[in-house]
């Protein structure tokens, strides 16, 4: 019979069956970073136990870092201690960590592929739900909790249940100014926030299969905004030109064995899901989030939508969501004004996704009283980006250029929202208070879009712009 | 590590909160992350959201010994973020019922011993509007049978077959199982082409 990747890698990683019913299953790169892990470590030191895989765990500082001044000790005496403690935790039990004098710091989703350390057939696991990113490379990568974190760093293993596997197709072709983001954003407005949960999404499809390997990691990321605990993309030719020469991944010889490894753990034609969901790639225009969690979005054409026109069950959330964001259904999404613009992110903080801002941040220039910030994701993605110069086109587009760093996508260091703000944003999550302000408000939308929002001070549908 | 308790049958006082898709930045705002340990964290559960509406359940004086949670559809969406169960926890939160769960919540509160039981919706509406009309009223939340019982009613409720084991037996917090694996572990390491070196 045919097999998913899903099949196999479960298998190839299945330890035992634990009384339970669940899976021991052994869990092949584990990464690790300053926010969720102080408690396991602890956990760890009480139990008297050590990390019983340090060659497969590696850890970086991402969550806590400043953007704007990194000397240390930093600023913010908190962020300070736990960067202390992230680099004691990381010398005591003699894991690798990517400091910030590494040259290869950066946010744990952007490095792990960005490095290759993270390939097609692993188990990833890393307390961050956006640790699905990874399934771009053809892995089993999901988020877990501290508690897990300690379990990991013991055993190497998770006690977990297998989902369902529903393949996600998006078929045809995408139209110019459309991006990865756009469609994760229709895929998750198609099946819902809570569509995924209980499923792996495997993401296929000719738009899938065309797009670059950021571009399918921008899509794997938010597959946890969709209510899916992991999703992925089965490994092929772009998964290994893209994982070629990278400093972890296999050299030489050894590159050619595992190119064959790798094809293989792809998912056979003919295999069996447990439900197949399309999406028509033509059908998608740049898209724009209007409310408080990530399925409550529209086209940038389309006017925010009443919640008379939502299912009875749905409607209490609209109105929620309207109220808070103080948008008035009917009107146009676009238009809205926006006082702060964010590229960045696990999702949209790589060198693609700047090119693509810096493509737009050349016709014009920030709008006044917008505050504009460009985070690149990692302190490669940043020295790239200096090379072929993208930082003076932002800087004179009047962007701030930062460090890298996870930055104002969740407000854990200075990059925070004030007040109501209404912040235009290429991050993963729309929620209430999400930036760093209990009462500020977040679009999410594609770098190029934020990029268009910055310059005229409004959403703006970033086709025109390009045309 | 392995505990002698089970967590057969949960009762208390329930406490309804409304709303479908509240995620954990709700449940725990991202400012208290700053933190290396988990104390405390019962003080600011649901923070931003109590500020902001007075009639928060989590606010009203007469839910604060309440340890039975009911809540809508994909509570505990988002974030991974273990404070967000460990923040209710340590409020006194000891068993949740709702429509349905984020999956990362789910397991994390399984790792800490808090089962969450999924139910009908109607059965939610019923027992929200039962324990805001009466708030003294006892909510038992039975992982065994699956059911939740409230005054003469009882609910069919659902908990996946293997955190409804790991809960009855105790070993819902894993590491001493997984343990057990003993050499599988690192011999399944070793069947792997990427730990080989191919």
């Amino acid at each position: 019979m045919a097999r998913t990747l899903l099949d196999k890698v479960w298998e190839a990683h299945t330890v035992r069956t634990l009384p339970s019913g669940q899976t021991q299953l052994l869990i092949g790169l584990h990464l690790v970073h300053e926010v969720t892990t102080p408690q396991a470590f602890q956990m760890l030191k009480e139990l008297k136990l050590k990390v019983r895989m340090p060659e497969r765990t590696f850890g970086t500082l991402d969550h806590i870092i400043p953007t704007a001044n990194q000397a240390r000790p930093f600023a913010d005496p908190m962020a300070e201690e736990m960067a202390a403690q992230m680099i004691r935790n990381s010398k005591d039990f003699g894991l690798p960590l990517f400091d910030l004098d590494s040259g290869r710091q950066g946010i744990v989703h952007v490095i792990g592929p960005e490095l290759g350390l993270s390939q097609p057939g692993m188990t990833i696991a890393c307390g961050d739900s956006h640790t699905a990113t990874h399934g771009a490379v053809g892995a089993i990568a999901f988020g877990i909790g501290t508690t897990q974190v300690r379990d990991v760093l013991a055993t190497q293993c998770l006690a977990m249940a297998r989902p369902k596997l529903r393949q996600v197709r998006v078929e045809g072709a995408l139209s110019r100014g459309v991006y990865a983001k756009d469609v994760i954003l229709t895929i998750i407005r198609t099946l819902g926030v809570k569509g995924g949960v209980g499923y792996a999404y495997e993401y296929a499809g000719p738009v899938i299969e065309r797009m670059t390997m950021e571009e399918r990691l921008t899509v794997c990321n938010m597959s946890i905004e969709g209510g899916a605990r992991f999703g992925y993309v089965n490994p092929d030719q772009t998964t290994v030109d893209y994982l070629r020469g990278r400093p972890y991944a296999p050299q030489g010889a050894a590159f050619d064995r595992a190119r064959e490894w790798w094809m293989g753990v792809a998912t056979e034609p003919g295999a069996a899901f447990d439900d197949v969901k399309r999406i028509d790639g033509a059908a998608i225009e740049p898209v724009v989030t209007w409310g408080i969690n990530p399925e409550q979005s529209v086209g940038v054409s389309q006017p925010i939508p009443s919640p008379e026109s939502a299912p009875e069950a749905e409607r209490p959330t609209y109105r929620e969501a309207l109220g808070f964001m103080g948008f008035e259904a009917g009107r146009p999404i676009k238009g809205t004004k926006i006082d702060v613009a964010f590229v960045g992110s696990c999702t949209n903080g790589r060198l693609s996704d700047l090119r693509a801002a810096a493509e737009v941040a050349r016709k014009g220039k920030v709008a006044k009283g917008v505050r504009a910030l460009i985070v690149p994701g990692s302190q490669q993605v940043a020295k790239a980006a200096e090379a072929e110069g993208l930082h003076e086109i932002f800087q004179q587009a009047g962007f701030q250029w930062r460090k890298a760093g996870c930055s104002m996508c969740l407000g854990m260091n200075d990059d925070k929202l004030q007040g109501r703000e209404v912040s235009a944003s290429s991050s993963n999550r729309n929620f209430i208070g999400r930036q760093g302000s209990p009462t500020g408000r977040t679009l999410l939308m594609s770098p190029a879009m934020v990029v268009a929002a910055a310059i005229n001070g409004v959403v703006t549908d970033v086709r025109e712009m390009l045309a | 590590m392995t505990t002698d308790i089970k967590r057969s049958r949960i009762v208390g006082r329930g406490i309804p909160l409304h709303g479908n898709d509240i995620d954990t930045d709700r449940i725990i705002p991202a400012r208290y992350l700053k933190a290396v340990t988990f104390e405390g964290m019962g003080e600011h559960v649901f923070e931003d959201a109590r500020k902001q509406n007075p009639e928060h359940a989590f606010n009203q004086a007469t839910y604060q010994s309440a340890s039975v949670l009911v809540v809508g559809e994909n509570f505990g969406c988002g974030s991974s973020r273990e404070h967000a169960p460990q923040a209710l926890m340590r409020w006194g939160i000891a068993a949740i019922v709702g429509g349905s769960f984020g999956e990362i919540f789910f397991g994390n509160c399984t790792t800490l011993g808090i089962p969450c039981l999924t139910a009908a919706i109607a059965d939610i509406e019923w027992l929200q509007r039962a324990i805001g009309r009466d708030t003294g009223a006892a909510v038992t939340v039975d992982v065994d049978t699956q059911e939740v019982r409230c005054g003469d009613r009882v609910i069919k409720a659902r908990i996946p077959d293997g955190s409804r084991h790991q809960l009855l037996s105790g070993t819902w917090d894993s590491t001493a199982v997984l343990l057990e694996g003993g050499d599988a572990i690192e011999a399944t390491a070793k069947r792997l082409p990427y730990v080989s070196g191919f």
